[in-house]
C-alpha cells in the first residue's frame, strides 16, 4: 500500500515537471532551428542589422525589434493609465452594482480571441486613422490602440488584487489622520500596492510583445524602419507569422532565429516579473 | 481661511480624479460593447444552418463552415483530455506533496514561465518538434499536443486553487477514519475542488478555441473534415484569420467570427456561473 502510493507521489511530480520539461524543451528546440542563422550573420548583425531581404540571405531584425518597441510602448501608454484607474476604481470606489457589470466584462474582454481584436482593428480602427490622417491606416498607432485594449484585462486583474490585498488599517490610518480618500489612495494604498502594480505592467509588455495575429492584421508589416507611430510597421511576431507560411530552408531556420530573440525577451521580462516585487516589498 | 481653502480644494481634486477613473472604468465596458456589437451586427445576417452545416466552398468564400467546426471540436477536446489529468496531476502534487524547496520553485517558475511564452513560439516549437521532428505531420494530433502544453498552466493555477480551497478539517476527517492520503486526495479532496478544477478546464477550452498562431503552423490550415487526428485541419480562428487577411469574403468573415464570439460567450458565461458557484458555496 505505501510502496503504491510512493509510486503515485512519483508519477505526480513527472506531471508537475511537465511544465519545466515544457519550457526547457520549447527553448531547445528554437535554438537549435534558429541558432546557425545568429552565428552565421553575427549576433550583432543579426539584432542590429536594418535590412531584412530574405530572397538575398540577408537577415538583419532591427526593423522589427524597434517594431515591437513601439508597438508594446504605444500598448502601455494606453493600457496602464486606463488599466490601474479601472483597478483603483473597482477596488476602492465602485458600487457593488457597478462592479458586477463591469468585472465579468473584464473577464470577456480578456476571452476574445485576438483574431476578433485584429478583425476589429482592420475593419474599424485602421479605417478611422486612415481618414483621420490621410495615410494607409496600417500603422503603430492602429497597432497600439488594439494592444491597448487587449491588455487591459491583464493589468486590471492583477493591479485590482494587489490594490485589494493592502491592509485596510494602512487607508484607515491615513484617512483617521485627515486625508481625503483620494489622498489616501494616492499617498498610501497604490505606493504599497506596487510592486503588484509593476509586475501587472510587465506582464501585461508580454502580452503586447508576444501578440501575433492582431498585430499582423492592423500594423501593416513593412520591414522599413518606422518613422512616426503613423509608419506601418511590422513586429517581431508579425515577422515570424507573415514568412512562416512559405519558407523554407535557412529563411525558415531565419525566422526561428527571430523567435529566439522573442524568446529571449520574454524570459527575461518573466524574470523581472519575479524579481521585482520582492525587491519593492521590502 | 486657508484651510478651508484647502480642504474645498481637495474635496474637488478628489470628485475630478475619481470622475475620470469612473470613466475609466466605463470607457473598458464601452470598448467591449462596441467589438461585440460590431461583430454581431455585420455578421448575424449571415447564419443560418446551412451556414453551419455546410463545407466551405472556393476556399471559404463561398459555403459553410462545417469541417471548420469539426476541426475545432476535436482539437478542443484531445488537447482537453490530454491537458487535464496532467495538469491536475501537477496541482494535486504542488498542493498536496510538495515541501517548499528548490524543486518547488524550480516547478513553479516553469509553469510561469510556461504561460507567459507567446502563442508564436508555441507555433514555431510545435513545428519543428511534432510536425518534423517527431513526424505527426500537420495534423489534429500535432495542433494538440502543441495546444496542450499552452493551457496546461492555465489548468495547474485553476486547480491549485481550487485544491487549496479545499478546509483542511475535510482531509483530517478523512485520514482519521483510516483512509490513505492517496484515497483522500481522490475520494475527498478532488471531488470538492471540482467546480474550480471544471473551471480551469473550460478558460483552458477558451484559449483553445481562440488560438491561432500556434494551431496554423501545427494543425495547417486545410478545409475538409480530417478523417483521423493525423490529417490535418482548420480551426475557426484561423478559418476567420485567412478569410479577414486575404479579404475573401466579407459575409463569410463576419458570420465565422459570429460563431467564433458566441461560443467564447457561451464558455465564459459557464466559467463565470460555476465561479460565482463556489463563491456562494464558500460564503455559507
Amino acid at each position: 500500500m505505501i510502496f503504491r502510493e510512493k509510486i503515485v507521489e512519483k508519477i505526480l511530480l513527472f506531471c508537475a515537471g511537465i511544465a519545466v520539461l515544457g519550457v526547457a524543451i520549447i527553448g531547445i528546440f528554437i535554438f537549435r532551428e534558429g541558432w546557425p542563422v545568429i552565428s552565421n550573420t553575427g549576433i550583432i548583425g543579426f539584432v542590429l542589422g536594418k535590412d531584412w531581404a530574405p530572397t538575398q540571405g540577408i537577415y538583419g531584425i532591427f526593423p522589427m525589434i524597434l517594431g515591437s518597441m513601439y508597438v508594446t510602448l504605444g500598448a502601455l501608454m494606453i493600457g496602464v493609465p486606463i488599466g490601474i484607474g479601472c483597478a483603483v476604481y473597482l477596488a476602492e470606489i465602485a458600487s457593488q452594482r457597478l462592479s458586477t457589470i463591469i468585472k465579468p466584462g473584464i473577464e470577456l474582454l480578456a476571452g476574445i480571441p485576438s483574431v476578433i481584436y485584429g478583425l476589429y482593428g482592420m475593419t474599424v480602427i485602421v479605417p478611422i486613422i486612415r481618414d483621420l490622417f490621410n495615410n494607409q491606416g496600417f500603422s503603430v498607432l492602429a497597432g497600439s490602440i488594439v494592444l491597448g485594449i487587449m491588455i487591459l484585462p491583464t493589468i486590471i486583474n492583477i493591479s485590482k488584487d494587489s490594490i485589494e490585498a493592502v491592509p485596510k488599517e494602512y487607508k484607515e490610518g491615513s484617512l483617521a489622520l485627515g486625508s481625503s480618500h483620494w489622498q489616501a489612495i494616492i499617498k498610501v494604498v497604490l505606493p504599497a500596492a506596487r510592486s503588484g502594480i509593476i509586475s501587472s505592467i510587465i506582464l501585461g509588455m508580454g502580452r503586447a510583445i508576444g501578440e501575433t495575429m492582431a498585430v499582423i492584421m492592423i500594423t501593416g508589416n513593412s520591414t522599413l524602419i518606422p518613422e512616426s507611430i503613423l509608419s506601418p510597421v511590422r513586429t517581431l511576431t508579425g515577422n515570424i507569422g507573415i514568412e512562416m507560411g512559405y519558407a523554407s530552408g535557412e529563411h525558415q531556420k531565419a525566422l526561428f532565429a527571430t523567435g529566439i530573440v522573442l524568446f529571449v525577451f520574454i524570459m527575461v521580462l518573466n524574470l523581472l516579473a519575479k524579481l521585482i516585487p520582492n525587491k519593492v516589498g521590502e | 481661511m486657508n484651510e478651508i481653502k484647502n480642504v474645498r480644494h481637495s474635496r474637488i481634486k478628489e470628485r475630478l480624479a475619481f470622475y475620470l477613473l469612473w470613466v475609466f472604468s466605463i470607457l473598458t465596458i464601452i470598448v467591449l460593447a462596441l467589438i461585440v456589437s460590431d461583430i454581431l451586427v455585420k455578421g448575424l445576417p449571415h447564419i443560418s444552418f446551412s451556414f453551419l452545416l455546410e463545407e466551405p466552398r472556393k476556399m471559404g468564400k463561398a459555403g459553410g463552415i462545417f469541417s471548420v467546426i469539426v476541426s475545432t471540436f476535436y482539437i478542443v477536446v484531445l488537447s482537453v483530455v490530454f491537458a487535464a489529468p496532467i495538469g491536475i496531476a501537477a496541482s494535486v502534487y504542488l498542493t498536496e506533496y510538495a515541501k517548499e524547496g528548490p524543486v518547488l520553485r524550480i516547478i513553479r517558475y516553469g509553469t510561469e514561465a510556461l504561460a507567459g511564452v507567446p502563442s508564436i513560439i508555441y507555433g514555431l516549437f510545435g513545428y519543428s518538434f511534432f510536425v518534423v521532428f517527431l513526424g505527426l505531420k500537420y495534423s489534429i494530433l500535432s495542433g494538440a499536443l502543441t495546444l496542450t502544453l499552452m493551457i496546461l498552466p492555465t489548468i495547474v493555477r485553476t486547480s491549485e486553487e481550487a485544491i487549496k480551497a479545499v478546509p483542511s478539517s475535510y482531509r483530517e476527517g478523512s485520514l482519521a477514519l483510516g483512509a490513505t492520503k492517496l484515497q483522500t486526495i481522490i475520494k475527498i479532496v478532488i471531488p470538492t475542488a471540482m467546480p474550480g478544477i471544471l473551471t480551469g478546464l473550460i478558460l483552458g477550452i477558451g484559449r483553445v478555441v481562440g488560438e491561432s498562431a500556434a494551431v496554423i503552423y501545427t494543425a495547417g490550415s486545410s478545409l475538409g473534415v480530417p478523417d483521423s487526428i493525423l490529417r490535418p485541419g482548420r480551426t475557426l480562428s484561423v478559418h476567420l484569420f485567412t478569410l479577414a487577411s486575404e479579404g475573401l469574403s466579407a459575409e463569410n468573415t463576419y458570420a465565422t467570427a459570429v460563431v467564433l464570439i458566441t461560443l467564447v460567450l457561451i464558455i465564459n458565461f459557464i466559467a463565470n456561473t460555476l465561479i460565482n458557484k463556489i463563491f456562494i458555496a464558500r460564503r455559507r
